[in-house]
C-alpha cells in the first residue's frame, strides 16, 4: 500500500478532493448576493468564507474561538430578521453547541444555518478530539432542524442554494474526503433522496462520502457479479425519504447503509427504525464507524482501515445478497 | 390601544409609583405561584423594581405591535423570574389579562420560563442560564447592521455570570462596540443552592465588566430615584461601550421573612397563613404609599 500523507485540511487549495473549490464558501457568497439579510459568522474559520468577506465585509461577524457564543449570537441576529450562516469545524459545531442550537435556534424555529466543515474523520491525524462522528445522531433529534449531508461539491452547492427558501434551522454537514458523484448540480426535491441507479437485488444508501462509495460499489457489483443495486443519495437526513426507503427495501429485501459517522444514531439507525416500524423483514448491514475508541491517523488510511472504500462496500453487499 | 401606539422611553413615573408597581408585581407573583403550586419567589422579588423601571419608564415599546422592528428588546436571562413579567405584559396590553388564569397549565402560553413562540412581548426564550447575553449581543449587532436605534436589555442573575458563555458574549459586545446593549445584573448574592460567593465567587463584578471593556453603573437595585436616574441617563445607543448596570439587590426583598431566609424561598409555595401575612405586609406598604 502506498504511503499516504496528511494533507493541509485547512487549505482549500492544497487539498485534492472534490471539495477543493470550497463549495460551501462559494454558495454562501452567491446566496449573499441574492439576499442582503444573509450574514456569516465563524469561530476562527474565516478562511472558509473568505470570498464572502471580500464581497460583503460588513456582513461577516468573526466570533473568535467561541463556538457556543457564535450560535447564540446567530439566534439573536435571526430573531431580528437576518439569516445567519454559522461556519464551524464539525467537532466544535453541532457537537459542542448542541444545547445552544436546541434551546436558542431549534426551539425558537429560527432560520440559522450551521455549516460544519471537516466532518467525520477529515482531521484524522489531529486526534479524536477533532473527529465528528456523532453529530448526525444529535442533530436529527432536533425537531425543527433540517439535516443535510452533501455527496460532493456539486451536491453541496445545490443543497446550500436550496436553503434560501427554508425558513427553519438547517444543519449542513460537509464531508471532505468525497469523490465526484455528480457531473452537474443535481436538482434536489425537499426531503427526497435522488436515485442514482436502479436495481432489484440490494439497496445501497449513502450520505456524504458514503454516496460516492455506494455508487462506485454498485458499478463493481454489476460488472463483476451482475448484482443490480438500487442506489440512493440520502442528502436529506431530516426529513428523510421514508417512501423511497420503504419501497426500495420492500423490492430488494436487503439494505446496506454507508456513512462516515458512528454506527449509532446516523443513517443506519434511521433505516433500521423505519423498516422495523413498517414491519418489513429486511436484511440490514452498515458500513460506518464502530461504536468504540477510534484510531488516529491520516484520513485516507483511516478510510481504508474502517472499510470506507468501494471494495469493502461491495464485499458487504455481496454478503448481504448471498445470505 | 391602537397597534401603532408607541410607549416612548422616559415615560412619566415617579419614584413612589415605581415602588408601588414593584409591590404590585410581588402581589401578582404570589397569586400566580399559588395557582401553579410552586414558584420562584425570592429571585422574582429581587428584580421587581428593575422590571418595573424597564416596562413603565425605560423601554420603547409598542404593545399593539409586539414585533415592531424598532422596539427596545428585553431578554430575561434569568428566565425563572418570568412570573413577575406576565402581569406586566398583560397590564400593558400584550395579551388579555385572563391569560394569567392559564399560568402553569398544559397548553398555556405563559409559564415559569418565557417562550417567545408562545407569548407576545417575549423577545427571546430563556431558561438555560448564560445564553441570553449572547443572543442580546446578536440583536444589538443586528441593530447596527440594519441601522435601527433600538436598545437591547438583558437581565441576568449574578449566579448566571458563573456560566462561561456570558464572558464570551461580554468580549464580543465590547469588540463590536455595542453601546446599544445593556446588561442588568440582578446581584442578589444567591444562586439556587446558596450564596453566590460560596459557590463560585464572581466579584468584583464592576471591575470584571470594566476589564472586558464595558461602562459600569453600580447601583442600589431597589432605590427608585436611583433606578430612574440610571436608566434615564444611559449612554446613547450609538455610543461604543456596552453598559453593565450592576444592581445590588436583596433576594426576597419586600417580604421580611423571605429576605431573612432568601434561599428557603428560591423555590417554594406559601401556605395559607404565610400567604395572608405576605399579602398584608405588601398591601400595607402600598396603602401607606397611596395615603
Amino acid at each position: 500500500m502506498a504511503e499516504k500523507k496528511m494533507v493541509d485540511v485547512f487549505s482549500d487549495v492544497e487539498r485534492e478532493t472534490a471539495m477543493t473549490a470550497n463549495p460551501a464558501g462559494y454558495a454562501v457568497t452567491e446566496l449573499g448576493a441574492q439576499d442582503e439579510r444573509i450574514v456569516t459568522l465563524a469561530a476562527d474559520m474565516s478562511n472558509t468564507v473568505a470570498e464572502f468577506i471580500e464581497k460583503f465585509p460588513e456582513r461577516y461577524i468573526e466570533c473568535g474561538i467561541a463556538e457556543t457564543n457564535s450560535v447564540s449570537l446567530a439566534a439573536g441576529l435571526a430573531s431580528a430578521g437576518l439569516i445567519p450562516y454559522v461556519y464551524s469545524m464539525s467537532p466544535f459545531g453541532m457537537l459542542k453547541t448542541c444545547e445552544q442550537w436546541r434551546t436558542d435556534v431549534d426551539y425558537n424555529h429560527l432560520p440559522v444555518r450551521l455549516v460544519g466543515r471537516l466532518s467525520g474523520l477529515a482531521m484524522g491525524y489531529f486526534g479524536t478530539s477533532h473527529y465528528a462522528v456523532e453529530d448526525i445522531a444529535i442533530a436529527r433529534t432536533m425537531n425543527n432542524t433540517v439535516v443535510l449531508s452533501p455527496a460532493d461539491a456539486a451536491s453541496c452547492v445545490a443543497l446550500m442554494m436550496s436553503t434560501a427558501s427554508l425558513e427553519v434551522p438547517v444543519y449542513i454537514r460537509i464531508a471532505e474526503g468525497v469523490g465526484k458523484v455528480y457531473d452537474e448540480a443535481p436538482e434536489y426535491e425537499f426531503g427526497k433522496w435522488p436515485r442514482l441507479r436502479s436495481g432489484g437485488d440490494i439497496t445501497l444508501i449513502g450520505h456524504g462520502m458514503g454516496t460516492g462509495l455506494a455508487a462506485a460499489a454498485a458499478e463493481a457489483l454489476y460488472s463483476r457479479d451482475s448484482i443490480e443495486a438500487d442506489v440512493f443519495d440520502a442528502a436529506y437526513l431530516r426529513p428523510y425519504d421514508e417512501a423511497a426507503l420503504l419501497a426500495s427495501a420492500q423490492k430488494t429485501g436487503r439494505v446496506l447503509t454507508i456513512e462516515e459517522h458512528s454506527v449509532v444514531g446516523g443513517l443506519g439507525t434511521i433505516v433500521a427504525e423505519t423498516v422495523a416500524r413498517a414491519g418489513l423483514s429486511v436484511r440490514l448491514d452498515q458500513v460506518a464507524l464502530p461504536d468504540q475508541d477510534l484510531e488516529v491517523g491520516v484520513p485516507a488510511e483511516l478510510y481504508e482501515y474502517y472499510g470506507l472504500t468501494p471494495s469493502n462496500v461491495a464485499a458487504k453487499a455481496r454478503n448481504l445478497v448471498r445470505r | 390601544m391602537p397597534a401603532d401606539t408607541t410607549l416612548e422611553r422616559g415615560r412619566p413615573l415617579t419614584g413612589a409609583e415605581l415602588s408601588h408597581r414593584a409591590d404590585w408585581i410581588r402581589l401578582q407573583t404570589i397569586d400566580l405561584i399559588a395557582q401553579a403550586g410552586l414558584g420562584h419567589y425570592s429571585s422574582t422579588f429581587s428584580s421587581a423594581e428593575l422590571v418595573a423601571t424597564l416596562y413603565y419608564r425605560a423601554l420603547r415599546l409598542r404593545p399593539g405591535e409586539p414585533n415592531w422592528p424598532d422596539r427596545d428588546r428585553f431578554l430575561l436571562g434569568k428566565g425563572h423570574v418570568a412570573t413577575g413579567l406576565w402581569p406586566v405584559l398583560a397590564d400593558l396590553g400584550y395579551y388579555p389579562r385572563d391569560w394569567l388564569g392559564q399560568f402553569g397549565k398544559v397548553g398555556s402560553p405563559v409559564n415559569d420560563h418565557p417562550n417567545m413562540k408562545l407569548a407576545p412581548g417575549i423577545d427571546f426564550s430563556s431558561g438555560s442560564l448564560g445564553h441570553n447575553l449572547s443572543v442580546g449581543a446578536g440583536m444589538a449587532i443586528a441593530g447596527r447592521l440594519t441601522g435601527r436605534d433600538y436598545r437591547t436589555f438583558v437581565l441576568t442573575g449574578d449566579g448566571e455570570l458563573q456560566e462561561g458563555q456570558v464572558w464570551e458574549a461580554a468580549m464580543a459586545a465590547s469588540h463590536y462596540k455595542l453601546g446599544n446593549l445593556v446588561v442588568i445584573v440582578d446581584a442578589n448574592g444567591f444562586s439556587g443552592a446558596g450564596p453566590t460567593s460560596q459557590a463560585m465567587n464572581i466579584e468584583p463584578l464592576g471591575k470584571r465588566f470594566e476589564a472586558f471593556g464595558w461602562t459600569v453603573r453600580e447601583i442600589d437595585g431597589h432605590d427608585a430615584p436611583t433606578l430612574l436616574k440610571t436608566f434615564d441617563e444611559l449612554p446613547d445607543p450609538a455610543s461604543e461601550e456596552p453598559v453593565a448596570v450592576i444592581a445590588r439587590t436583596r433576594k426576597g426583598h419586600g417580604v421580611e421573612f423571605m429576605e431573612k431566609q432568601p434561599q428557603a424561598w428560591h423555590l417554594g409555595l406559601l401556605n395559607a397563613e404565610q400567604y395572608a401575612d405576605v399579602v398584608a405586609e405588601i398591601s400595607a406598604r402600598m396603602e401607606l404609599a397611596n395615603g
